[in-house]
């Protein structure tokens, strides 16, 4: 069938691109495919480190799951309650993992704040949460404002299906990409100007891609802000327990119940065990919205996303088990510590610089004196090189949406130690040789492509980890 | 706080529409079950639960596999190594393993007469998401996709709700046992060209709900050239495929292209699931399969919205590709879902109840148009009412399906144990003995506390079946809480 007649046989959200995967970024991924590390069998590929998953603490699940026979519906000790939890398709969830959930979310705020498993709701992962809300919130060409960097799987998690618009809230290097109220006004003003219905504003605390929490007047004064405009305010609170250093992760939830005055129907969090956990695969989304309304009607939308019960059944019972939700709590912070204290080190000692940071999966390292000029062209061209001779698979900030070029987005909880050794060794080497011969950076390989198109919003969505070389958006993260 | 209307200019448009379906007069059925469900030995009066398409029949069979075969599970000693890899597995793609399994199952259901190619299996939140997914691929909002009634009263949540589509009924009569007519498809869609409405396609639901019935050879060939000489997308709801127990088989549109040299590929779509040829709809095993290589590119990226947890994918895989236990399952499964059949409608022969002949489903269509007082949807819901309220059957009445005549119920059997389906044949004796021995008059007798409003049955209210209403929910006042 023609091109034509095929594109008008389907939806207009089925062919237009905002699923976000036609983006110059994808060569990059290609170079990691083709040729992926291994320490052994192929110990000059390409160390994949655009991948924000947490693989440091599977040792501690493994071995809770070995003396927790009872939690899986699949062993002699549990398969007696397969057939109830098989037939389970309530969209309120099955209530033990509800009330789990909630008493896990308090306890990575410290216990500082209380969740209602009563408004806890269910979606297909992070990626199901986000969309979800947005149709909660939002109607077609409505638009919720975001600061930038921003995680660019966002576009097609909050506008793809829905129709909603990203107005982007820029940030920048000067003040350590603080969200001002100043940013937030110009974005704002100018939506207005240009007759665009600001609904609310998303931010990601702590942030992807620059792995700080919020501080606390940030966070208020984004509070006040969203309550004199009357729009909303969606926290992606997905990476709160990643928090290794001070300061302390503070959760919206727990600012609200300080500020009298907030119009708590205008708030809400998303929430996902993926991050925090390291449990991607097994597509827990949550929304918790203190608005009734939201809470009802995103119930009845849980629907087109319902965590499977096996896996309801299975985390209802690892998160309500506190003895062991605070071991991992502790030693997730620990490792997560101790590989970024080690990954920053190694790049002090060839003078890198990253953004200060006390959370996430990832460092935002600052290599902007390694660019030939101060633009985003300078950046894809470090960025191919960093690819193909240095052999990293990084994410460059422009994939972020991020107003500077020269930043880097680099993933350091998906490796073992050995292989971040041999990450360290290769941006050593390759610094070295760099500040040595300033030349040397026009040089790169002929045979990736060198389109870079103008940095608009919606190109800047690709995300790297895939399996599979020809689907660079394929896992959610 | 904002007040109630300033509330509704902060919410999207979807919050405020109400096509989630469950505002709907219906939901006192379901009330009436919640407060007072049936118990076979601590409430032997409750109210026995009829209008839930479950398949509860063979938990046996898989329960006696999962002892046998612990690796299938990542939480077992012998399966706890590969806990790691598959928790961190969200690859779109879905296992490969798990594609290759559900292939394999899609085939033997339909005798190994087709085979399915793994590729082309996308996952989805359950049937659920993956009729909003096909539909977010094949429609722009306003358009709109015929549909045979009667239909599953969800299609409107599933197919409309955020999609924005809009779907047509195509109205069937039981003077031919609701086939779908060449000229009911021609009526519908001339119809709606006239209305100016652009009709994307038609979905149809083969094995039926809630007739229970497959669609002969020759009617799907007839709809597949309607579809190909309008141009327009053909979905085919196949979940009830391996609920087939009795001649004629099962006939899926995938057999029939084979057949039909010039049926256009791009244009055929299939909807499946394991809630009810397994009995797993906790697990939301949704899957879409498409013909057309563009949505199964595109709907491979949105099913990022809904995949299936990969434990359960891991799970699904080994249970699947077991050969020997899919083939002893999908017998044995038949076997019972026939003998259930069968029992339940001799058992309503004895009282002259009459169902429309059926070979498949987890339910069967009751005619009790001759208990009516008035061949009206008013008469049918007052009937409903006395059923619910004094036979203490929650049994989901025609008009909830958009029927186009009243006096239809559909009759869920398949969710109860042996003994429970012995007490509800006992009441439907007693209850229709009683009624046809005693004079019309005493048919307007019901219990006053139930709200007896009925609205016009317009289109879009009839999306509340009580069918919908869990069973097993805690909380009274979530109608739709289950897909089914």
């Amino acid at each position: 069938m023609e091109l034509v007649k095929s594109q008008q046989l389907l939806s207009k959200i089925a062919t237009n691109d905002k699923h976000g995967e036609n983006s110059p970024y994808f060569d990059g991924w290609k170079a990691y495919e083709r040729n992926p590390f291994h320490p052994t069998k192929n110990p000059q590929g390409v160390i994949q480190m655009g991948l924000a998953e947490n693989q440091l603490c599977f040792d501690l699940i493994e071995e809770w799951i070995r003396n927790n026979p009872k939690s899986s519906i699949c062993t002699p000790e549990g398969v007696h309650q397969f057939r109830n939890i098989a037939n389970f398709q309530d969209y309120h969830g099955l209530q033990e993992f509800r009330n789990a959930m909630a008493n896990f979310m308090s306890k990575v705020r410290g216990g500082r704040v209380r969740f209602d498993p009563d408004r806890i709701l269910m979606s297909g992962g992070a990626t199901g949460a986000n969309e979800l809300i947005m149709f909660c919130l939002a109607d077609p060409g409505d638009a919720f404002m975001i600061p930038t960097p921003f995680y660019p799987g966002f576009v097609r998690d909050l506008c793809w299906r829905t129709g909603v618009q990203l107005i982007p809230v820029h940030c920048d290097s000067s003040n350590n990409f603080k969200i001002t109220r100043e940013a937030l006004e110009v974005a704002y003003k100018k939506a207005k100007e240009d007759n665009i219905n600001v609904k609310g504003l998303i931010i990601t605390n702590p942030s992807n891609p620059l792995g700080t929490t919020l501080e606390k007047d940030t966070l208020k004064s984004l509070v006040s802000f969203i309550n004199e405009k009357s729009i909303h305010l969606v926290c992606d609170e997905i990476y709160a327990a990643t928090m290794f250093s001070s300061p302390t992760f503070v959760s919206v939830s727990e600012l609200i119940q300080e500020m009298e005055d907030c119009n708590r129907d205008l708030i809400h969090v998303i929430y996902s065990l993926s991050k925090d956990m390291g449990f991607p695969g097994f597509r827990i989304g949550i929304v918790y919205s203190f608005n009734d309304q939201v809470v009802n009607c995103g119930r009845k939308m849980s629907s087109f996303g319902l965590v499977s019960s096996q896996t309801q059944h299975m985390l209802a019972s690892m998160l309500s088990d506190e003895k062991f939700v605070t071991k991992f709590l502790s030693q997730n912070q620990t490792r997560l510590k101790k590989r970024h204290e080690k990954f920053s080190k190694g790049l002090e000692e060839v003078n890198i610089t990253q953004l200060p940071s006390n959370a996430g999966l990832f460092c935002w390292m600052n290599l902007k004196s390694l660019l030939e000029e101060t633009t985003f062209e300078a950046e894809l061209k470090l960025w191919h090189v960093i690819i193909h001779e240095v052999k990293l698979n990084v994410s460059p900030g422009s994939s972020f949406n991020c107003s500077e070029p020269g930043w880097f987005r680099v993933c350091f909880a998906n490796m073992d130690d050995e292989a971040v050794d041999v990450a360290l060794s290769r941006i050593r080497a390759f610094v070295g040789k760099e500040t040595k011969k300033p030349v040397a950076l026009k040089r790169w390989q002929e045979n990736l492509r060198l389109s870079f198109s103008s940095r608009r919003l919606d190109e800047t969505v690709i995300s790297p980890h895939s399996s599979i070389p020809k689907s660079p958006l394929v896992p959610a993260t | 706080m904002a007040s109630g209307n300033k509330e509704n200019q902060v919410l999207s448009k979807i919050v405020i529409n109400g096509k989630h379906g469950e505002n709907s007069p219906y939901f006192d059925g379901w009330k009436a079950y919640d407060s007072n469900p049936f118990h076979p030995t601590k409430n032997p009066q409750g109210v026995i639960q009829m209008g839930l398409a479950e398949n509860q029949l063979c938990f046996d069979l898989i329960q006696e596999w999962i002892m046998n075969n612990p690796k299938a599970s990542i939480c077992t000693a012998e399966g706890v190594s590969q806990f790691k890899y598959i928790a961190n597995f969200q690859d779109y793609h879905g296992l490969p393993e798990f594609r290759n399994a559900v292939a394999n199952f899609m085939s033997k259901v339909r005798g190994g007469r087709v085979t399915f190619d793994p590729d082309r299996i996308l996952m989805s939140g359950g049937a659920t998401g993956a009729n909003e997914l096909i539909m977010f691929c094949l429609a722009d909002p306003g358009d709109a996709f015929l549909v045979p009634s009667p239909y599953y009263p969800a299609f409107v949540r599933d197919l409309c709700w955020r999609t924005r589509a809009q779907i047509i009924p195509v109205e069937c009569h039981s003077s031919n046992n609701f086939k779908v007519t060449r000229e009911a498809l021609e009526e519908a869609y001339n119809k709606a060209k006239e209305g100016n409405i652009n009709v994307k396609g038609l979905i149809i639901t083969n094995p039926s709900n809630p007739l229970g019935t497959t669609m002969d050879r020759e009617t799907l060939k007839s709809i597949v050239r309607f579809i190909n000489e309008k141009n327009i997308h053909l979905v085919c709801d196949e979940i009830y495929a391996a609920t087939v127990f009795r001649a004629p088989c099962f006939v899926s549109v995938s057999e029939v292209m084979q057949d039909m040299e010039n049926c256009k590929k791009d244009l055929i779509h299939i909807i499946y699931s394991l809630s009810k040829d397994l009995g797993l709809p906790g697990f939301r095993v949704g899957i879409v399969y498409s013909f057309n290589d563009e949505v199964v590119n595109m709907g491979r990226k949105m099913s990022s919205f809904g995949l299936v947890s990969s434990q359960t994918q891991h799970f699904v895989a080994a249970l699947l590709s077991d050969d020997k236990f899919v083939n002893k399952f999908l017998a044995e499964s038949a076997r019972r879902l026939g003998a259930r059949h069968n029992h339940f409608t001799k058992g309503l022969e004895k009282v002259n109840i009459t169902c429309l002949p059926s070979n498949a489903g987890l339910f069967f269509w009751m005619n009790l148009r001759g208990l009516l007082k008035e061949k009206t949807f008013e008469g049918e819901m007052k009937l409903w009412r006395l059923i619910i309220n004094e036979v203490k059957l929650n049994v989901s009445p025609g008009s909830a399906f958009n029927c186009s005549e009243p006096g239809w119920y559909r009759v869920c059997f398949a969710n109860m144990d042996d003994e429970t389906v012995d007490v509800a044949l006992k009441r439907i004796r007693a209850f229709v003995g009683k009624e046809t021995g005693k004079p019309p008059l005493e048919l307007k007798r019901w219990k006053s506390n139930l709200r007896l409003s009925f609205s016009s049955r317009r289109f879009d209210e009839n999306v509340m079946s009580p069918h919908m209403m869990s069973p097993h929910s805690p909380m009274p006042h979530s109608p739709l809480v289950r897909a089914t």
